[in-house]
């Protein structure tokens, strides 16, 4: 047992907390915003240049041969600097799919593209209805020829409005819900029959609203629902370590703010009552980050149900202490942590959206509880 | 980060399974996953099977007994220890008064103290709190006056966690009160046979005899039960306490109660179907569950942080540990209870040596006093608001 970084997992945090630290302060990430596409391209070239946008695919296919550590590792300093760019979409998304659902040549042919910043991915999936369940998939896929078309409509797709290529699920065969059935294509973002709409989300970053009219494409798999489950809990894992970044700067920022301000001729955090609530605040982010070690080690975990369940618990403590640090972090700063103008207000509203996401602390706590919870005779 | 145990400790965690399992004897441990209130007996059977494999007293120094294990080692003991449901070594013996004597003890004091206090041949109770020092300890009042080649004690200490069952007592006394309250206590040991000395059972509100007051009247303690220097108390009883917070968290024991509190809902109904079915209950346990996950966790990193801390060095973060390690086993009392359901109401201590069946499943009788006892879990060994203190100023210098 060994929580040490390897040398080159603390080279790779020192250089990328070097970035976040230099280039992506509050006033610079609002510069980022206002770029035509809602974030920077300069950055997305930084990121390709440091090998961040390969990090996660194997050495053999041009990737830098990072796992799910490599992934957390990035991904908390991402939280701690609210990045904008759409790296979530693309490399754990989109790479992901092609990971673990691409066969070689088309790993072949795009992960190079990836890697160096040249083809943004997304990963439309959700559709109106189905909520937090993966496989609720009514987007229709018809075989035609060697090939499928394409008909449905996509919901809240994460960066969908900048990606080049789309990872597009719809179903082949079976009902709504089924789990078998439900095929995996990659579509071009110009595809005839394909339009978007994109918009910001209530974090500043972007997604889209997607639809398919009689949309062409190859199947990457006619059966994908397994692989997409494994990338959903590799990205559940990622974003509970972005979360762990937000939690940590709102915690710190609180902190910092209870030292300096001061009413009554007093620093605040001479009241005991602050304190406890900062300690209470502290309990919950550590109690956070000791899960997203745990979704992290987890991630790759290939019985499924072992997975699920490690996953699972860990979005719910996210979600639960995501929601405790945020909600105090605005209550002790008082008015000025209501402006737009300050930092902390951006990153609980970063908090708030990964607890929308992939299922909340409440949706997951019941899939664990389902399952029997985490504790059994062989514990 | 790899957070797989090595073969190396694998094996020992197997072996310390075992050995838990195999050595003490079920009927002792079947008392423990019940609640049910371990006699003196019990806990020093216990104890020596411990310390017959020189496993009673691991976190001493070697040259007195104690392991050269590393903390991941540590952690493996305690949580084993506690999942077969075996009794800890007699705290105030193994945690609190040995590892003072073995550092600032002299060593007519080692060579007399330490064997019996290993072997549980002397079972120790604490003086430390007193009726008008609760956290504040240092305001405590107990007077010791040197005369001649004695200490005359007078005065009173409470809260005695099993004094009824003690040879002997560490107390904290004062010693000088003309200067700075932590600077006039000393740390003095008494035979509890001395004329003088009065123990009064305190009855919680779980009805057990747990604690007590013990008073003195002119007790006369010969002065060379003094352990390390006169007006040093202070600074032994913070190494003391320091050391009472390892293992706080009781990961462990948490995790058996989670694992039985599944088994006995299976046994009970809810409506039509087994309680354990009920999605409901299922949640609230689920979430007490995932807290105990992350919890156990949090502990693991404190432990690989340990191994690069100078030895003896109180790491702040293990009063994260006592916060939310308290309040979980305060929640799964709680579950318990509910379990059981209406049988939690017969009141059953009273008939100890009675020989008329139990009311109810044999499991139901101490699921209330359990959880009325374990409210303590919050108070005791500095309360949570005391936790929050120390977090407050240790960790994020407010």
């Amino acid at each position: 047992m060994d929580f040490d970084l390897t040398e080159d997992q603390r080279l790779l945090k020192e250089s990328v907390d070097r970035l976040i630290a230099d280039q992506y302060s509050f006033a610079q990430r609002k510069g980022y915003a206002t770029e035509t596409q809602g974030w920077s391209p300069k950055m997305w070239e930084r990121f390709a240049e440091m090998g961040l946008l390969g990090l996660s695919f194997e050495e053999t296919l041009g990737g830098f041969g990072g796992g799910p550590v490599e992934t957390m590792i990035v991904m908390e300093t991402f939280g701690r600097g609210l990045v904008l760019e759409p790296f979530f979409a693309t490399v754990i998304l989109g790479g992901g799919l092609l990971r673990r659902a691409g066969n070689a040549a088309l790993q072949g042919a795009l992960i190079p593209q990836v890697t160096a910043g040249k083809l943004k991915l997304a990963f439309a999936h959700v559709e109106r209805q189905s909520r937090y369940n993966l496989s609720d998939v009514t987007a229709t896929a018809k075989r035609q020829g060697s090939g499928y078309v394409l008909d449905g409509a996509k919901s809240v797709v994460l960066h969908g409005d900048c990606a080049d290529k789309i990872f597009v699920t719809a179903r082949i065969s079976g009902e709504r819900r089924d789990r078998d059935g439900v095929g995996l294509f990659l579509v071009d973002a110009s595809s005839p029959g394909l339009t978007r709409r994109g918009y910001p989300t209530q974090d500043g970053l972007r997604a889209a609203e997607i639809t398919l009219t009689g949309v062409r494409a190859d199947a990457v798999s006619e059966n994908a629902m397994p692989a997409i489950e494994h990338v959903i809990d590799e990205a559940i894992a990622a974003l509970c370590a972005e979360a762990v970044g937000t939690m940590q700067v709102m915690h710190d920022t609180t902190l910092d703010y209870m030292k300096t301000r001061k009413q009554f001729g007093r620093a605040i955090g001479s009241f005991q009552v602050l304190q406890h609530r900062s300690v209470d605040m502290l309990v919950a982010l550590e109690q956070a980050r000791s899960m997203a070690m745990f979704a992290a080690v987890m991630a790759s975990e290939e019985n499924p149900i072992e997975r699920k369940r490690s996953i699972s618990a860990a979005k719910v403590q996210i979600g639960r202490s995501g929601k405790h640090v945020g909600q105090e972090a605005i209550q002790l700063h008082g008015g000025i942590g209501m402006t737009q103008e300050y930092s902390v207000g951006h990153s609980f509203k970063r908090m708030t959206m990964i607890e929308q996401m992939y299922g909340s602390a409440d949706d997951h706590l019941s899939v664990l509880a389902k399952m029997g919870g985490l504790f059994g005779k062989a514990a | 980060m790899d957070l797989s145990f090595t073969p190396e400790e694998l094996a020992f965690r197997a072996e310390a399974r075992r050995f838990f399992n195999a050595e003490i004897p079920k009927s002792i441990r079947d008392k423990v996953a019940e609640g049910e209130g371990l006699t003196k007996d019990d806990m020093v059977t216990s104890q020596r099977i411990l310390n017959a494999r020189n496993w009673a007293t691991v976190n001493w120094p070697v040259a007195v007994g104690g392991q050269d294990w590393s903390p991941v080692q540590v952690y493996l003991y305690q949580d084993e220890m506690q999942l077969a449901h075996c009794p800890a070594p007699i705290g105030f013996n193994v945690s609190m008064v040995g590892p003072v004597i073995a550092q600032f003890g002299n060593e007519a004091q080692k060579s007399y103290f330490l064997p019996k206090t290993a072997n549980a041949d002397i079972w120790w109770c604490q003086g430390f709190s007193e009726p008008g020092s609760g956290s504040d300890l240092a305001s405590l009042r107990t007077k010791a006056e040197r005369v001649g080649d004695k200490y005359v004690v007078n005065g009173q200490k409470t809260w005695t966690t099993l004094a009824q069952y003690a040879d002997w007592i560490f107390c904290l006394v004062r010693t000088d009160s003309s200067v700075k309250q932590q600077e006039g206590i000393s740390f003095l040991l008494i035979d509890m046979k001395t004329p003088g000395i009065t123990v009064r059972p305190i009855i919680t509100i779980d009805g057990g005899r747990e604690v007590n007051e013990v008073f003195f009247d002119n007790v006369e303690v010969p002065a060379e039960n003094l352990v390390g220097q006169e007006n040093k108390g202070w600074d032994y009883a913070k190494f003391l306490l320091g050391n009472e917070r390892t293992g706080i968290a009781r990961v462990g024991m948490s995790k058996a109660k989670v694992i039985r509190i599944k088994e006995l809902a299976a046994l009970e109904f809810a409506g039509e179907r087994p309680l354990i079915e009920d999605s409901r209950f299922q949640e609230k346990l689920a979430a007490v569950e995932i807290e105990l996950k992350a919890l156990e966790m949090t502990q693991l990193r404190v432990v690989a942080d340990e191994r690069k801390m100078a030895k003896g060095r109180q790491n702040p973060a293990s009063s994260i540990l006592k916060l939310k390690g308290s309040v979980i086993q305060q929640q799964l009392t709680e579950l318990l209870m509910e379990v059981v359901g209406p049988y939690v109401m017969p009141y059953q201590r009273d008939f100890d040596g009675n020989n008329e069946p139990a009311i109810g499943p044999d499991y139901a009788s101490e699921a209330a006093p359990m959880y009325f006892n374990y409210r303590k879990v919050s108070i005791y060994g500095g309360s949570n608001e005391i936790q929050h203190n120390i977090i407050a100023k240790a960790i994020l210098g407010l």
